[in-house]
């Protein structure tokens, strides 16, 4: 049973794992900064998800190699073409946020949740 | 030239929002200029292109050359050519209204434009697009743009929009988990394929837990009670211009999003089915959550955002019950309440931005102050609850009969119980702006009317409540019918 889990699933547990992680930091944490990193690591959690998906057991990366034209010998190359997209989404929108961040900063002073809440609210 | 045409309209606004900040460095007139343009011929594209494919069938575009399921495929079919044709139109009234914006010196002006016309061709990127990991990116490329936008309202909408940012980010990623479930499913990621190829895996549980995760992620961009915390503070503090457009259309195209998922992707029964059920019971609770949650405010911008959480319940409830009566209800409705809330929400930029005035109480005698203004917020209000002979009244009327045929008595009930609270809250804001008398000593304000560029938008949005109101038929008979799910139109 373990050699299954190891060999089968794990690399989708820990992508769950790291998942999670993210979304109690975004929720739960109450400094922007912190919560922004916890996006990027939801985020990362999903690309490791679909780079899983695209893993063959003894597989080679989908370069052609001369003479091999069995498809099953290379590992599947859209995920790995999608996450890239996915990578420059989240680059993206980490930059937009540290934007609205530093603008935050500049009139606050402070990153944490709470004090900015209460200083809006004066 | 016809046949490019699904391409061209995403295409169009996207190169325009690259060149217009440029052309705002030499002259701010040119880049407005090009921007109303942009729109413009964008508006006149997706009409011409819902007409033919009204007259001719489906239009699909491989894009560089690539057929489907390798390459992405854009579907204009008359469900996307209607809200493609609902977009652009709403955008053009919106650029006027929002005017050249220069004030903060003549590059602001264009990156705001650039922004827009960003945000249009992400919208648009999705309505048209026939693939889910397209979709996928166009869903955020819009998101970005509406982040900038929103932010430029004050420290308070860029703090709104820090979270608005976060939550919207939570939604992509589970969106973007669920189609790799799909796709490890089905290796495909064009719809039609996909459609075909679910039948095959719908009995396991990766097809439940896929269907479940891009439905969260979708009502939430859609801002489905409970999951609308984002939406108020973001609406309320982002500037009129861009509320009236973000208010009007965005959500919708979530909606529109999860329409598309549900009934032309997934099979309709097993998962779907009972999700949506489930969306039926929650849409019943953000119908009535939303209209009270309105009730309660004082600030009337904060009231229409609230009661925006409760329309978006309307148009998803049609969905759920899912007989053609409330298939039409929940699309005529996407369409009305866009119309509706957009020229809502100008009315009211429009009061602030002239007079600084946004809380209900400090609304005395605006209906004399600016009586054009706040006619065209009367007649949005009256449909907004549903009177006829406006374009809600139709929408709504679709909605009860359709839960009427499904015999959804408790649906029908929190219908009918919901426009009650809308003509609470609405009738509020009318006995103050025309019945109470202004306090003593202060006298009788000057007319202030806005300007014509701002005028001429609300006014256009507010004919257009009354003259589709009148034209319901032919919307419903001519588009709707047309655009509904296979086994469902005639």
């Amino acid at each position: 049973m373990w050699e299954n889990l190891l060999s089968g699933h794990l690399n989708y547990w820990l992508a769950a794992v790291l998942l999670l992680i993210g979304l109690y930091g975004m929720l739960g944490r109450p400094n922007l900064v912190k919560k922004l990193m916890a996006m990027n690591i939801m985020q990362v959690a999903v690309i490791l998800f679909f780079i899983a998906l695209a893993e063959k057991t003894g597989a080679t990366p989908p370069i052609e190699v001369k003479g091999l034209h069995d498809v099953s010998a290379y590992v599947n190359p859209l995920p790995h073409a999608l996450m890239l997209t996915a990578i420059v989404v989240g680059v993206s929108t980490t930059g937009v946020a540290l934007a609205l961040l530093i603008r935050i900063h500049r009139h606050f002073g402070t990153l944490e949740e709470p004090e900015i809440l209460e200083r809006m609210r004066l | 030239m016809t046949a490019h045409l699904p391409v061209l309209i995403v295409a169009l606004p996207l190169a325009a929002s690259v060149i217009v900040p440029l052309v705002s460095l030499a002259s701010a007139p040119a880049a407005f200029a090009v921007a109303c343009l942009t729109l413009v011929a964008g508006a006149v594209a997706s009409c011409a292109a819902l007409s033919h494919v009204l007259a001719h069938g489906t239009l699909r575009y491989e894009l560089g050359g690539w057929a489907p399921p390798w390459g992405i495929e854009y579907v204009l079919d008359p469900l996307s050519g209607g809200v493609a044709a609902l977009i652009t139109l709403v955008a053009v009234c919106v650029v006027v209204y929002a005017g050249p914006q220069d004030k903060g010196g003549p590059a602001r002006g264009g990156m705001f434009h650039g922004l827009y016309l960003l945000l249009v061709a992400g919208l648009l990127g999705i309505v048209l697009t026939g693939d889910l990991f397209n979709l996928y990116v166009f869903l955020e490329i819009s998101s970005l743009a509406a982040y900038a936008l929103l932010a430029s309202g004050g420290i308070r909408g860029t703090v709104a929009t820090f979270r608005y940012l976060i939550v919207g980010t939570i939604a992509a990623t589970l969106y973007l988990l669920g189609t790799g479930y799909l796709y490890a499913l089905t290796g495909t990621l064009n719809m039609a394929d996909m459609a075909l190829r679910l039948t095959a895996v719908m009995d396991t549980r990766a097809y439940g837990a896929a269907v479940v995760l891009v439905v969260v992620g979708l009502a939430i961009k859609a801002a489905l009670f409970p999951l609308h915390g984002w939406l108020p503070d973001a609406y309320t503090y982002a500037p009129a211009a861009v509320t009236g457009f973000i208010a009007a259309v965005m959500a919708k195209v979530s909606a529109y999003a999860l329409f598309r998922v549900l009934y032309f992707v997934t099979p309709a029964d097993g998962a779907s089915a009972q999700v949506l059920m489930l969306l039926g019971w929650v849409s019943v609770v953000a119908v009535l959550a939303g209209s009270v949650l309105a009730m309660a405010q004082h600030d009337i911008r904060r009231m229409l955002a609230y009661s925006s959480v409760g329309q978006m319940g309307y148009i998803v409830l049609g969905m759920a019950l899912g007989t053609p009566a409330a298939l039409i209800g929940a699309l005529l409705h996407l369409f009305s309440h866009a119309v509706m809330k957009g020229c809502l929400f100008l009315v009211v930029g429009g009061i602030r931005w002239r007079t600084g005035i946004y809380r209900i109480s400090d609304y005395t005698g605006m209906g004399r102050r600016m009586p054009l203004t706040m006619a065209a917020f009367v007649v949005a209000a009256l449909a907004m609850i549903g009177l006829p002979p406006t374009l809600g009244f139709f929408s709504k009327w679709y909605l009860l009969s359709g839960a009427v045929e499904a015999g959804a008595w408790l649906f029908v009930a929190a219908l009918v119980l919901s426009s009650l609270l809308g003509v609470v809250y609405f009738f509020r804001v009318f006995e103050v702006a025309y019945l109470k008398a202004p306090a003593a000593g202060q006298g009788t304000p000057p007319r202030q009317e806005l300007p014509l560029h701002m005028l001429a938008p609300i006014l256009v949005l507010m004919a257009a409540v009354l003259v589709f109101g009148l034209l319901n038929q032919q919307v419903v008979g001519g588009i709707i019918r047309h655009a509904l799910p296979g086994a469902l139109a005639p």
